[in-house]
């Protein structure tokens, strides 16, 4: 893919000033996202993947703060107004979040919840929009959407609020969607619609972001990966490649404390031993370094960069890297002893 | 037919279903019916009676003759002779209108208000309510009478003096409700979709506040009536010969010995004004609870 990326996030840090200080959630995160492109950005709870998403649609928490640049279409949106974020929020860039019954206002018809992106913009009349609300429910694969239109949130299951938030999202046409954990509320049957419908939505040339713990739901969906471990990414490499041969201890470790049917037989799972640091007092070395089993001294005294593995190009500076199309490496890892091959990971 | 009605009760959605639930609030409905009644009463009242407000009967033996259905003043009449069944209708009319309008005026500007505040949060949001906390300082009768010495008297100038001191409570409640939703997670897609801030407020957060918004306007509307009663007693309300509730329970005061019908049957109708406002207020309470939704 030569295309220029639809987002590319260079340096992104999110800070947050809390009595105890400021407080860094993420740092030096950069990634890029093409159109008809499904990254995935992994971790778990608290490692500040859902913060890079609200950082580039400028809804962090007002304690929050971003650094660095993310830049839409050639439209910077860290540090911009919220006029030019509107008119990226909904049109360029599409949001669904995790708990669809709270994300949808519950007094508002479906109809108005599906329209009125469209209708406050001037983009549609109203007998326009309702007829994109009818086809949008129809992508969604919601039956019988007229009489829906006219239902309340609370009136509809779990698994069709999801799609109609995703309708929603998808109303004003955005080249990207942010899904931030759109399974985790959803019981599994449900999970898996889901999922095939977002895999459309990406099939049709939408970029998409998306943030998860479950990397059951990454190798269904997603291109590549990004592993983010205390506000760092560690590792980001195609999926195929992460789930054949993770460099970074603690991406074994992810995969280690998966359950598995097929593949390799697994006697038991194997949890990640001790917690992630917090963010005011991460060690001054490797954040995963005191859970690490291959940690060396060398692991807690100095930080390893994100660098790009031997074999694939070598990682792009930042002077080199211009929009031009050079894609920010698909393969680096952040360990001075990453694993080498699989034979390691056991 | 059995079978078809629930699923047609389920279609009504949240307004209809704090209707059912009111609906089943018995003290609701008869304080609803009453006042009702009462409204209409006011509406028409002054007609049903031979007489009008002004008229001084002058054929009775006494100005102040008590209530008895054989001569047609049916409450009496007061120490100038004038027919009370009209007067009190009247004054029903006036209190209520008085009431309506300047519920009106603090409900638009309270919940605009607080609305703005709440959501815009910050910077704004503090001096907003400083400006709320200002004017709360203010000595609210000082106010009034300011406004009546300054631009004189008039039905309207009270409905905005009260109106205008009866919003500030009004926004500080709407301004925590809306402190409390702008972090639900509802207003924050409503922001990804990257809707303005005015239509936010307007459609994401206001139909939200609503259902307090409701109750406490109706718990208002009993304050206004008591305070433009109070207003009238000092004789900084309506002028003569238009009267309100208000008025005549403080003429009624004055012949209490004497006349004691001119005092009973006004605040008669007051007290059932102001208690069936309050039952009314309750029940509405309980049928916007969400908490009491099965």
């Amino acid at each position: 893919m030569t295309s220029a990326p639809l987002l590319r996030v260079r340096d992104l840090g999110v800070d947050f000033s809390t009595s105890q200080g400021a407080v860094q959630a993420v740092s030096g995160v950069s990634f890029d996202v093409r159109a008809g492109e499904c990254l995935a950005v992994v971790g778990e709870s608290g490692s500040g993947k859902t913060q890079v998403l609200l950082a580039c649609l400028g809804l962090l928490a007002s304690n929050g703060t971003a650094r660095g640049s993310a830049l839409f279409a050639d439209r910077e949106l860290i540090g911009a107004g919220e006029r030019s974020l509107n008119a990226v929020r909904g049109t360029g860039i599409g949001l669904l979040t995790q708990d669809p019954l709270s994300s949808l206002t519950p007094h508002l018809r479906i109809e108005t919840l599906l329209t009125e992106g469209l209708l406050d913009r001037g983009l549609a009349t109203r007998a326009a929009a309702r007829e994109r609300a009818l086809q949008a429910l129809r992508d969604v694969e919601i039956a019988d959407p007229e009489s829906r239109l006219r239902q309340y949130p609370h009136e509809l299951s779990g698994g069709m609020r999801q799609r109609v938030a995703l309708a929603a999202a998808l109303m004003c046409g955005p080249q990207l969607l942010f899904a931030d954990e759109p399974t985790t509320a959803l019981d599994v049957s449900v999970q898996a619609r889901v999922l095939e419908l977002l895999a459309l939505v990406r099939s049709r040339g939408v970029g998409m972001l998306l943030v998860t713990h479950d990397l059951g739901v990454v190798a269904g969906l997603a291109d590549r990966v990004a592993v983010m471990y205390s506000g760092r990414i560690v590792e980001t490499a195609t999926t195929d490649e992460l789930f054949r041969a993770p460099k970074h201890p603690y991406t074994a470790a992810l995969l280690a404390a998966v359950p598995r049917l097929h593949g390799v037989a697994q006697s038991r799972l194997v949890g990640i031993a001790g917690d992630p640091p917090q963010p005011s007092a991460r060690p001054p070395g490797c954040a995963f370094a005191p859970r690490c089993g291959r940690a060396v001294d060398r692991c807690s005294d100095s930080r390893p960069e994100l660098t790009a593995s031997a074999e694939v190009s070598p990682l792009t500076t930042a002077q080199g890297d211009s929009m031009d199309g050079r894609a920010w490496p698909i393969t680096a890892v952040a360990c001075h002893r990453p694993l080498q091959d699989r034979a390691e990971i056991a | 037919m059995v079978e078809v009605a629930p699923a047609d009760a389920r279609r009504q959605g949240l307004w209809g279903d704090a209707w059912q639930r009111l609906k089943r609030s018995r003290a609701a409905i008869v304080a609803a019916s009453l006042l009702l009644l009462v409204c209409a009463l006011a509406l028409v009242g002054p007609w049903l009676s031979p007489y009008t407000v002004e008229q001084v009967d002058w054929t009775q033996a006494t100005l102040a003759t008590p209530p008895s259905l054989a001569h047609g003043h049916w409450f009496g009449t007061d120490a100038n002779g004038r027919d009370l069944f009209a007067r009190v209708w009247v004054g029903a009319r006036v209190s209520l209108l008085v009431a309506l309008l300047a519920t009106i005026v603090s409900v638009v500007i309270g919940v605009a208000w607080g609305a703005t505040a709440g959501y815009l949060g910050g910077r704004v949001d503090g001096w907003m309510m400083r400006f709320v906390d200002v004017l709360y300082a203010l000595p609210y009768m000082f106010f009034v009478i300011i406004l009546t010495v300054v631009f004189g008297r008039s039905l309207v100038l009270i409905f905005l003096a009260i109106g205008a001191v009866g919003w500030l409570t009004m926004a500080r409640i709407v301004r925590g409700q809306a402190l409390a939703l702008r972090s639900r997670e509802f207003v924050e897609a409503a922001i990804a979709l990257g809707l303005p801030p005015a239509t936010i407020i307007a459609r994401h957060i206001v139909p939200n506040v609503l259902g307090t918004v409701i109750v406490y306007a109706t718990l208002t509307v009993p304050q206004v009536i008591l305070f433009e009663s109070f207003l009238s007693f000092l004789g900084l309300g309506v002028q003569e010969p238009l009267t309100s509730l208000g008025r005549l329970v403080a003429e009624g005061a004055l012949e209490m010995e004497s006349s004691p019908w001119l005092l009973l049957v006004p605040s008669t109708v007051l007290a059932i004004v102001l208690l069936c406002l309050n039952f009314l207020g309750d029940g509405l309470r309980d049928a916007l609870d969400p908490r009491q939704r099965r």
